[in-house]
């Protein structure tokens, strides 16, 4: 349980998505004009991140592993089955909300498929399949199991919707600044980014 | 399509090296971008594995763009991609397994770098073979530049070295500089690229 929290907020803040590795960049400054949208962004990721990355831990470790369903190590199409899996869990969760929550499938509109080619989901999944042969003994980052896989998945999800909420209510406020013209929009964007993650950075002194 | 170096294509391939360059232009593929540039020679090998996989995936997909149903062409281009990173990421380990341990997830998030995914939707999709090559070799190499340029800053003043020489004489050392350790931070690279925009969003409206 202990471990469980750990990884919880250790994801969350330490090792954020956004600010530590930089995953999820393009939707991140595409999209983060305006808070609302920002916010439906971040809950489309939270979803679909707690959905692929513990499918994609059982297929490691019952499937592609040494001592999965073949016997071998074929980690080597990792690639090419988590991508595979994320589409069509993307394209799953689209459908299955656009059943059940015609109005929750409004306000995601056109974040859902585009999920799909978000690299921190992708980044999700290899750095689970990273972690997924370290002792947790040794190693706080450690994924031990499914349920470690999902606090990892729910970390990183909320990790990132904080970052992106933020982005978004700072870049509202600096519409009315006065930025010289050829740093305005994507450049000031990326300086005021940049602070952003140097005032993140005090947090990996922080020992969870 | 006259010749192979007529003029629509030569656009194809010196557009997106400065006017329509997919970092500072498009802000496709950011997130390697950021997270590979600590120093010059990941920066290196990332732009050159990311060129080699835009040209190859714009050729196939270029190729069987006519035979790919437009319902399910996502699923088509990202595991044609994921093929082909799937490949690149052997080679690294198996000629350059130091940079591809420094690289570790990034390899495989070439496959949701936007880049690619934006120039199959945007050019492959409706061109032929030969144009559709050059642009991803353009559009690769433009990226490449960026990384080039941003990594060697950071290694310079970050290190004192490019490609783990050392380029600052030590008597400099002596006479009171000292390395920039900031620069090897993760928010110097978000910085630094905000610069990179800047500076050629004026040197380009001036030339205009």
């Amino acid at each position: 349980m202990e471990h469980f929290v750990s990884l919880l907020f250790r994801s969350m803040f330490t090792d954020n998505m956004v600010f530590a590795f930089f995953l999820g960049m393009c939707s991140y400054l595409a999209v983060s004009k305006n808070v609302k949208t920002s916010l439906g962004l971040g809950v489309a990721v939270i979803f679909v991140l707690c959905v692929t990355v513990p499918v994609d831990y059982l297929l490691q470790t019952k499937v592609l592993g040494a001592n999965g369903l073949f016997g071998e190590d074929l980690t080597y199409l990792s690639f090419i089955l988590f991508i595979a899996v994320i589409a069509g869990i993307v394209q799953l969760v689209e459908m299955i909300v656009e059943r059940f929550s015609p109005s929750l499938y409004a306000a995601l509109g056109i974040f859902l498929p585009l999920i799909a080619v978000n690299c921190a989901i992708m980044g999700a999944s290899l750095f689970m399949q990273q972690r997924v042969n370290m002792d947790p003994a040794v190693e706080t980052k450690a994924i031990g199991s499914i349920a470690d896989a999902f606090a990892f998945a729910m970390g990183s999800g909320i990790g990132w919707l904080a970052a992106i909420v933020a982005l978004a209510a700072i870049r509202e406020k600096l519409e009315y600044s006065q930025v010289p013209k050829p740093l305005q929009g994507l450049g000031i964007t990326f300086i005021t980014v940049g602070l952003m993650a140097l005032a993140f950075q005090c947090f990996t002194s922080l020992n969870i | 399509m006259s010749g192979l170096f007529s003029k629509e294509n030569k656009e194809a391939f010196i557009n997106p090296l400065n006017l329509n360059n997919p970092i500072a232009v498009q802000v496709l593929g950011i997130c390697s971008a950021l997270a590979v540039t600590a120093q010059l020679e990941p920066a290196l090998v990332m732009g050159l594995s990311v060129t080699i996989i835009t040209a190859f995936s714009s050729l196939v997909i270029s190729l069987i763009r006519n035979t790919i149903p437009s319902r399910i062409r996502i699923i088509v281009q990202l595991v044609v991609v994921a093929a082909l990173v799937t490949i690149v990421s052997m080679v690294l380990k198996a000629y350059l397994y130091h940079v591809s341990v420094q690289l570790s997830v990034y390899v495989g998030l070439i496959i949701t770098n936007c880049i690619l995914m934006g120039r199959l939707e945007a050019f492959a999709m409706s061109h032929s073979p030969w144009p559709s090559f050059l642009d991803g070799v353009g559009n690769g190499i433009g990226y490449a530049l960026v990384l080039i340029v941003v990594g060697a800053i950071r290694e310079l003043f970050g290190a004192g070295t490019l490609l783990g020489y050392k380029v600052i004489p030590q008597c400099v050392y002596e006479a009171g500089y000292k390395d920039c350790g900031m620069m090897v931070m993760p928010s110097m690279a978000l910085i630094l690229i905000g610069c990179v925009i800047w500076a050629q969003r004026s040197l380009n409206k001036e030339s205009k």
